[in-house]
């Protein structure tokens, strides 16, 4: 199989994940949708290390995955203390810090 | 000691007076800082007497001596030292200014006791002499520029002396101001003179422009001679300016708020006879520029015409002396600017004697009338004040030019030369004449208001032995009250019949204002022309043709003149009494022009101070607020505050926002490397 349409599938959640990333409202679907694009770029990662055939990518990826889950960590403690303040869950409505 | 060396003392004299009084006002007691001032130019004086007994060693072609101590300015093209020409015009000069000097210092003595200024008083008179002298003295043009400004500043300080009289002030300003349109005048003429001679050293500059520096004759380079010309005549405006010309006079009757010794030595002696020696001083250059010498010259005869008239109408007892100085300054520069050389330089010494002489005495009568300067308040004080009016008599004598007081035979000798000259001369001869005859009626006009007629109270006063003090003392010009401390006169008021070192002053320059005529008799002895011959050494005009006739016709002349000023005088304002009053209704218009002294203040104020004031005005309103604060710095502002709000619209806080301008970005420049390769 010809690493363009490994590459094409990352793609396409890549993209469908930055769509999200644009149009949802919801800090939590943000979120998910985050995590798409970082699947899409693992996906692309794979693929690579599979051409190439050494395991570069696959390690690049496994690194990815930490960072990941770092990063949800923080994203839905923030989204959870905002909850708790009564604060609106809307990322339209967060922006105070506005220059 | 050699004659150089002499020149130096004579200035480090006056200069370590100033630094002990001015350093140490605080530990000199009572009147010793007055006797230290006074015999540091004593002392200057004695170096000025030495420097001449030494100079007359030399033959007469070795009697211009240069000494320099160290490099006071090497650059590109400029070599100057701090260099002094010591020769006989020099010596002349420093002699009359150091001793002049030295009895105004001791007349100061007791004029200015009392007064809480005196330390300080006397610390400014040694830098005046000081600076008198480095200007006298100079060896090149660096150092006599420095010298004018210093004497310019001197008199600044002398004559806001009362700092805290604003009439005072106000005319040392006016005195400054106008002294610096002189200096500007001063440094442009050395531009355009060194600009072809390559040099500022006095002597290798006349050397030059002897050898042709400026072109000679009829292929001389156009600009070459109308440089000379125009370096010349901004040389005279110099002179005018220090010289109370017309039209740079309006500073010299303002400059009467200082205290009466400052006028006799400042502005009587010997500050304002500076113009005078830069004239003389720089005859070689003046004699290729003819033009130059007859602007000095009709502006010499207009001006002792014009401050004439004025002084008939003044009544301010100081002011018409004043105008009299400018009169006869008038007089010495129209010499000098003919080619009399010798003989205005005599004018000048004999001018200094009896015109210091009559500030002296002037100082007297106002200290009997215990501050008040207006004749109008004066009359019959010569029962009481027999010493002072004796000195007015003999100077007014002198310069009335009464033979065989001095003023006659220096004033005589300076219309002789420009009556021999012909020509268009002949009118300046008529109006020295005339000159002299308003000399004389001004000056015994002054004498018989103050002395003679009814005795006013504080004539009375004295005469009963009490010398008068006024109980509220005030500004004489305007009436304003004032007290007697610092920054305002003090509240002792001397007069020569009781102190003595006024009298001895006073004294020795009767001796003078009546003797020193007697140097020069025409026709009989010549001591000024041969002692002042080696410093005019190559010039064409110093040895006058003497018409014999001419000569003879103008003594009479003179002494005719002077009579008949004295004896109108006397039938006007003694004989008389009524005469004057009647006489002014009749000449209303006239009488008006000279009590406004022509008008020239106003003038100046018209086509000057005003449109000065007014281009002020705009450049606030106009150019500075509109152009620089609204355009230029508003403008600049105002773009950047424009351009940073653009920016700072990106900062909208929407975090979705911030995600789609990261993916576009993202987006964008992948597009771009994909498209390059």
């Amino acid at each position: 199989m010809s690493i363009g349409w490994y590459l094409a599938v990352s793609a396409i959640v890549f993209s469908l994940g930055a769509f999200g990333v644009i149009t949802r409202r919801n800090p939590l679907v943000l979120l998910l949708c985050l995590e798409l694009m970082l699947n899409g770029g693992n996906l692309a990662l794979i693929a690579f290390s599979r051409m190439w055939g050494n395991g570069d990518g696959q390690i690049l990826a496994l690194i990815v995955m930490t960072v990941a889950a770092c990063e949800v960590c923080i994203g839905l403690g923030m989204i959870v203390a905002i909850h708790r303040r009564r604060l609106p869950v809307d990322v339209d409505e967060l922006r105070e810090l506005q220059g | 000691m050699s004659t150089t060396t002499y020149g130096w003392l004579v200035l480090a004299f006056p200069l370590a007076g100033m630094l002990a009084t001015g350093l140490g006002f605080r530990v000199l007691p009572g009147r010793s800082a007055g006797w230290l001032g006074t015999l540091a130019i004593f002392l200057s004086f004695l170096a000025a007497i030495g420097a001449l007994l030494s100079l007359q060693h030399h033959g007469p072609e070795h009697r211009q001596l240069v000494s320099s101590l160290w490099n006071y300015a090497s650059t590109a093209g400029i070599d100057a030292q701090l260099s002094i020409l010591v020769d006989p015009l020099s010596v002349f000069m420093i002699l009359t200014v150091t001793g002049v000097s030295t009895l105004i210092h001791l007349y100061s003595i007791s004029y200015m006791e009392g007064d809480e200024g005196f330390v300080r008083y006397f610390s400014y008179l040694n830098f005046f002499v000081f600076s008198m002298l480095l200007l006298v003295l100079a060896g090149n043009f660096l150092l006599l520029i420095v010298g004018w400004a210093f004497v310019g500043a001197a008199s600044y300080l002398l004559i806001s002396f009362w700092y805290r009289r604003t009439t005072a002030t106000r005319a040392g300003i006016k005195a400054f101001v106008i002294n610096v349109v002189g200096d500007v005048g001063l440094v442009l003429g050395t531009y355009f003179i060194f600009k072809h001679t390559h040099t500022l050293d006095l002597l290798r500059s006349f050397h030059a422009a002897g050898a042709g520096a400026f072109g000679h004759g009829s292929n001389a380079a156009a600009t070459g001679d109308g440089d000379l010309t125009a370096g010349c005549i901004l040389l005279l405006v110099g002179a005018f300016a220090k010289s109370a010309q017309i039209p740079l006079h309006t500073w010299l009757p303002d400059a009467m708020e200082g205290p009466t010794p400052v006028s006799s030595l400042i502005h009587a002696a010997t500050m304002v006879t500076a113009g005078v020696y830069l004239i003389a001083r720089m005859h070689p250059l003046f004699e290729l520029a003819p033009a130059a010498r007859d602007v000095g010259a009709i502006v010499g005869a207009l001006t002792l015409f014009v401050a004439g008239t004025i002084g008939l109408a003044q009544t301010d007892i100081k002011r018409v002396i004043a105008y009299s100085t400018m009169s006869q300054i008038g007089y010495m520069i129209m010499g000098v600017s003919v080619g009399a050389y010798a003989a205005g330089l005599f004018h000048l010494m004999t001018h200094a004697f009896f015109k210091a002489l009559l500030f002296m005495a002037a100082g007297s009568i106002i200290g009997a009338m215990g501050g008040e300067q207006s004749l109008n308040r004066m009359g019959g004080f010569r029962r009481a004040m027999p010493f002072t009016y004796g000195c007015f008599i003999i100077g007014g004598l002198a310069l009335s030019g009464i033979p065989p007081f001095s003023g006659f035979f220096s004033k005589d000798e300076i219309l002789l030369v420009t009556g021999e000259e012909g020509g268009w001369h002949w009118a300046l001869y008529v109006i020295g004449y005339i000159g002299a005859f308003l000399t004389a009626i001004y000056t015994f006009r002054m004498i018989f208001r103050a002395f003679h007629g009814e005795p006013v109270p504080e004539a009375r006063e004295l005469e009963a032995g009490h010398l008068h003090h006024a109980e509220h003392p005030s500004n004489p010009a305007t009436g304003e009250l004032e007290d007697t401390g610092v920054g305002f006169p003090g509240p002792i008021h001397a007069i020569a019949e009781r102190a003595l070192p006024m009298r001895i002053a006073m004294g020795l320059l009767a001796l003078g204002a009546v003797g020193a005529g007697l140097v020069q008799i025409p026709k009989v002895d010549f001591v000024i022309d041969d002692f002042l011959r080696p410093s005019f050494a190559g010039s064409k005009l110093y040895e006058p043709h003497t018409k014999n006739g001419l000569l003879a016709f103008g003594l009479i002349l003179g002494t005719v003149i002077g009579l008949a000023g004295i004896a109108l005088a006397y039938r006007v304002w003694v004989a008389r009494p009524g005469t004057a009053e009647s006489i002014r209704n009749r000449v209303r218009p006239l009488y008006e022009l000279f009590v406004n002294k022509w008008y020239f203040d106003e003038l100046i104020d018209a086509l000057v101070v005003r449109p000065v004031a007014l281009a002020g005005d705009f450049a606030r309103d106009v150019f500075e607020r509109r152009v620089i604060d609204e355009t230029i710095v508003g403008g600049t502002t105002g773009i950047v505050r424009a351009g940073s709000a653009a920016v700072r619209a990106v900062q909208s806080g929407f975090v979705r926002y911030y995600a789609a301008l990261l993916l576009v970005g993202v987006a964008g420049t992948g597009f771009y490397f994909l498209l390059q390769s």
